[in-house]
């Protein structure tokens, strides 16, 4: 008996899973053909396999080494959660445990902003929720957009009104409990109204480092013309977490989103960030950073899709890397027939420290119009030895020199974060994470 | 002050100082001239503690320590400034930050307390006035987007600062046009002090008309191969580097 168990994949094992629980999962009628839907896509695909061109330099196989489950572990008190809070940060906190959302009962003013578990969703709400669901973020496109499609256990909603612009910050805790062997599914669903104006903070956490648990996280953000979205994902006392997180956004005519993806902690980390400006006058920015250490790995996939003219997009990533730690930057941008006036810029720039840190970087460039602005550039290299004798040689110890030099490297990224106490909390970060 | 004995480095195997003596007492200002390639830089590089040198033989005595031994931030905190003959310019750090950082970290080596926020911007205020350094170092990264003037200005600026015991100009004169080469000496005279010695060097005798030297050497293959007062340079300047290679016997090379 025990023979056959092991003959079996880790894919064919997840499927195994979901098909028995499939009835016991939340969700209208709707929602649970798209559920059986993306199951089916998720058998079609499988886990990425070896040579799969998409997750080449990130092979998944070590996530799945031991056997995993969806049933996922106890919540995380609330001491504990509250250790991840962010100093200085007047924000509306919202926290998602395991994949499971718990929204305060205060702290939104019900007439800009609105948030939702999907079992707290009101009856008026469900049709334009299921107009949206999994309409961005395709499960033909991804295996684990598959997977969290059909195995999620709750959804984080959140609606702008039209016009709105919020005062405060929106903070999204994602925290997971990482000793248990679990398969975590958190999802969210952000759609910004016509002309509002909002800023999220996407925050990952775990409870230990400790590498048993995987998080497979899934976010779909609907920006709508005219609206104008601040989104940053902070990826910070998370040293214990293997994580998947893709973000999808859908732009739509003179929209702005603007983004940051910043990775201090987590073993091991993928970020799919696929944006989509789908009408004329769109202005997205994608901005990185990440500080690697030991033997942690991360992988920032990105794609810009313009569809329509008139369009700009800039990419801004920097990365420093240390010990034995791994980049990757894969940025693609595609800029289809129609998307005339289309300007597209990339750049990233990372530096290795140590002779067994590795980078790899490629850009994807796919232009079928003909009237465009399209560049990109990369470059890694080591620190500036001139720069590093200038310093010394004023009297600024080497340890302090290059603690100057790698943040005025980071300072590119970090000078773009708009929101003051957010920026201040990562200089510090920073700082520390530099010194040791 | 400062006593080089018998100094012998090099780069990659090439040997560019030959045995190169030199006392400098406090006080005194020394300049040092000489064709290119006869190793003026590399002697400052070497006081200054640059890793892509090598020091094959020899001795540097600096305030009674051994210099050679120190890392060029020791150096630097024990009093040694070089005027870099090309100045960095550092995207990212700001110029009130790095000065700041390399202020705290000397005082620190010396056990003293660091610096009042308000001393230290009355002295950024007082010594920018004493080169005539306009732009405005707050905003800006160490060097990025100046002039060649101003960078050597920010040079002899970061020098009063740091108010170093010996400090080497390394062809601080090079693309200054006069009015940015007075300006430059005029700060570099204003910190001239008796406890304090400076090392000029310099390929042109124009720079001595107004740092007057108390002694010129000439070096010529990794060596000084003259000494003499500041006439000597006048001498130099009237009759060419060959004439120096001619008194040593050497063919004058195309």
């Amino acid at each position: 008996m025990t023979n056959i168990a092991e003959k079996i994949s880790p894919g064919d094992k997840l499927i195994a899973e979901l098909e028995l629980n499939q009835d016991s999962l939340t969700g209208s009628d709707v929602i649970r053909s798209t559920r059986r839907n993306a199951l089916k896509s998720f058998s079609k695909q499988g886990l990425p396999a070896r040579k799969s061109e998409e997750y080449k330099y990130s092979p998944v196989n070590r996530l799945f080494q031991k056997e995993l489950s969806f049933v996922t572990a106890s919540p995380v008190s609330d001491e504990k959660e509250n250790s991840f809070a962010l100093a200085g940060l007047d924000a509306s906190v919202i926290r998602i445990l395991n994949g499971v959302v718990h929204i305060p009962v205060s702290g939104f003013d019900s007439a800009t902003c609105a948030a939702w578990s999907l079992k707290s969703l009101p009856k008026e709400e469900l049709s334009f929720f299921e107009n949206h669901f999994a309409h961005y973020a395709l499960p033909d496109t991804d295996p684990f957009i598959a997977l969290n499609t059909a195995a999620f256990q709750d959804v984080l909603i959140i609606k702008i009104a039209d016009g709105a612009a919020l005062a405060k910050p929106i903070l999204i805790q994602n925290i997971t409990d990482s000793t248990h062997a679990s398969f975590t599914q958190p999802r969210i669903f952000i759609h910004v109204g016509k002309n509002a104006s909002v800023e999220i903070i996407e925050q990952f956490a775990s409870t230990k480092k400790e590498y048993a648990t995987v998080c497979n996280a899934v976010s779909e953000i609907v920006v709508e013309s005219g609206a104008k979205a601040l989104f940053y994902k902070l990826q910070n006392d998370c040293a214990g977490l293997q994580l998947i997180s893709t973000t999808q956004v859908y732009q739509h005519h003179d929209s702005h989103f603007d983004t940051h993806t910043v990775t201090f902690s987590g073993s091991w980390t993928r970020n799919n960030l696929n944006i989509v400006p789908d009408g004329e006058h769109c202005e997205t920015h994608l901005n990185g950073l990440f500080i690697l250490n030991e033997e942690q790995h991360t992988d920032n996939h990105t794609l810009v899709d313009h569809r329509k003219p008139n369009c700009e997009s800039n990419q801004l990533y920097r990365g420093i890397l240390k010990n034995k730690s791994t980049g990757v930057f894969n940025g693609k941008i595609y800029v289809r027939p129609d998307a005339q006036k289309t300007n597209a810029y990339q750049s990233s720039k990372n530096m290795l420290l140590s002779d067994d840190a590795s980078m790899y970087t490629k850009p994807q460039l796919e232009i079928y119009a003909d009237d465009v602005k399209c560049s990109h550039g990369s470059s890694t290299g080591q620190i500036d030895e001139e720069a590093l004798f200038y310093l010394r040689a004023r009297g600024i110890s080497a340890d302090s020199a290059r603690i100057l030099l790698m943040q005025a490297f980071a300072k590119d990224v970090v000078n773009t974060i708009r929101i003051e106490p957010l920026r201040k909390e990562i200089e510090l970060l920073i700082e520390k994470r530099l010194a040791n | 002050m400062l006593s080089i004995k018998n100094l012998k480095a090099g780069i990659e195997d090439k040997e560019i100082l030959k045995g190169f003596n030199l006392e400098v007492k406090a006080g005194e200002v020394h300049a040092i001239m000489g064709p290119n390639g006869s190793g003026k830089s590399t002697l400052a590089s070497v006081l200054a503690g640059r890793e892509d040198y090598a020091v094959t033989d020899g001795s540097v005595q600096f305030l009674k320590k051994d210099l050679l031994e120190m890392s060029p931030e020791d150096r630097a905190r024990e009093g040694l400034f070089l005027a870099f003959q090309y100045p960095v310019e550092i995207p990212g750090v700001s110029n009130i930050n790095f000065l700041k950082t390399a202020l705290a970290e000397i005082r620190q080596y010396k056990g003293l307390p660091p610096m009042e926020a308000k001393d230290f911007l009355k002295r950024v205020k007082e010594k920018q006035a004493l080169v005539e350094l306009q732009v405005s170092l707050a905003n800006r990264s160490v060097n990025e987007g100046f002039s060649g003037g101003e960078k050597k200005r920010n040079e002899i600026f970061q020098m009063a600062m740091l108010e170093p015991v010996l400090a080497i100009l390394d062809e601080t004169d090079s693309g200054l046009d006069i009015d940015a080469l007075r300006i430059v000496a005029n700060g570099v005279n204003k910190l001239r002090a008796p406890e304090r010695a400076f090392i000029v060097i310099t390929h042109y005798q124009r720079l001595l008309e107004y740092i007057v030297p108390d002694f010129v050497h000439v070096m010529y293959n990794g060596r000084i191969v003259k000494s003499g007062t500041k006439e000597l340079a006048l001498e130099l300047e009237e009759k060419g580097y060959d004439w120096i290679k001619k008194e040593l016997g050497e063919t004058i090379e195309a």
